[in-house]
């Protein structure tokens, strides 16, 4: 029990941190990695909570393959956004922790107000199958078969749509297609086969 | 451990998102914001379905990150169309999609 507050409290701790860097730091490549080191410090949270399945898909699917998604797409676009025009103390650069600060205040209000006579317990005994990968599938194929198969046709029309808004076309670029530089097309052709091939 | 735990902490980490989202310029690291808050309601899925002793939670949580890679990849793809046809990335100055 002490053994698993630790790592509660850790594991905590570094998803609160990587969640801070992705929203604070300045070069979107460093907010990359910060998600990623969120990513698996919430596959331990994951695993506290006796979701095997979830927190293994977690690592190989988030801070895996999606992550290196992003990763492709800061390197080819990238990562002069801010240096540009320094982000001035606008009106809503003031306003948005404060109105997140409420919103975080308005959630624990609900949930610790709320009469959910299990929420300060550690939940009930569940067996040794409880979130393993046998009882998702078991689950994915028997009640959940719909929303299984819409997801694998939400991946499909995503991987199609991926290939045609990075398909090369003529005429959109404003200065032809050869003349564009030290050769965006490649860079660009070589991101897009990733960008298939990870979500599928 | 309690359930209460990690359902605050998995506020915690919506609300960075939520402020990440609402005064970030970029739309890379809008969508990074996103994918936080996307997170921790992933996180509280997951703590509900351990606290009933239920399995269906985790098959949300499971359908919720099919739902958020399809929407980084048709995200990424508009912002390198952006940078493709030399438009400003910075969502202020980008407030249509209209060719």
């Amino acid at each position: 029990m002490l053994f698993e507050q630790i790592l509660f409290f850790v594991a905590g701790t570094g998803a609160i941190a990587g969640a801070l860097g992705v929203a604070l730091l300045r070069n979107p490549f460093y907010s990359v990695l910060a998600l990623v080191s969120h990513l698996i410090a919430l596959a331990v949270l994951f695993l506290l909570l006796r979701a095997d399945f979830l927190a293994a898909a977690q690592v190989v699917v988030y801070a895996g393959a999606v992550m290196v998604l992003y990763v492709f797409v800061v390197a080819y676009v990238g990562g002069s956004d801010e240096p540009l025009r320094p982000e001035s103390g606008g009106l809503l650069t003031t306003l948005g922790p404060l109105f997140a600060l409420a919103l975080f205040v308005e959630i624990s209000i609900a949930v610790l107000g709320s009469s959910l006579g299990a929420l300060d317990t550690s939940g009930p005994e569940v067996g040794a199958t409880f979130g393993s990968p046998g009882e998702i599938g078991r689950l994915l194929l028997t009640k959940f078969l719909l929303p299984f198969e819409a997801a694998s046709f939400l991946l499909l029309l995503a991987a199609v749509a991926a290939v045609l808004l990075a398909r090369k076309r003529r005429g959109l670029e404003p200065d032809g297609s050869g003349a564009a530089g030290p050769g965006p097309g490649g860079v660009l052709r070589g991101a897009a086969g990733g960008r298939t091939g990870t979500p599928t | 451990m309690s359930a209460q735990w990690f359902v605050v902490l998995s506020a915690f980490i919506f609300s960075i998102g939520a402020a990440g989202v609402l005064t970030r310029r970029s739309p890379l690291v809008i969508l990074l914001c996103l994918e936080l808050m996307l997170n921790a309601g992933n996180l509280a899925l997951i703590s509900f379905s351990r606290m009933l002793g239920n399995s269906d939670g985790q098959l949300f949580a499971l359908m919720v990150m099919v739902v958020a890679a399809c929407e980084v990849v048709i995200g990424l793809g508009i912002i390198v169309g952006m940078f493709r046809r030399r438009l400003p990335i910075d969502v202020d100055e980008m407030s249509e999609l209209r060719g």
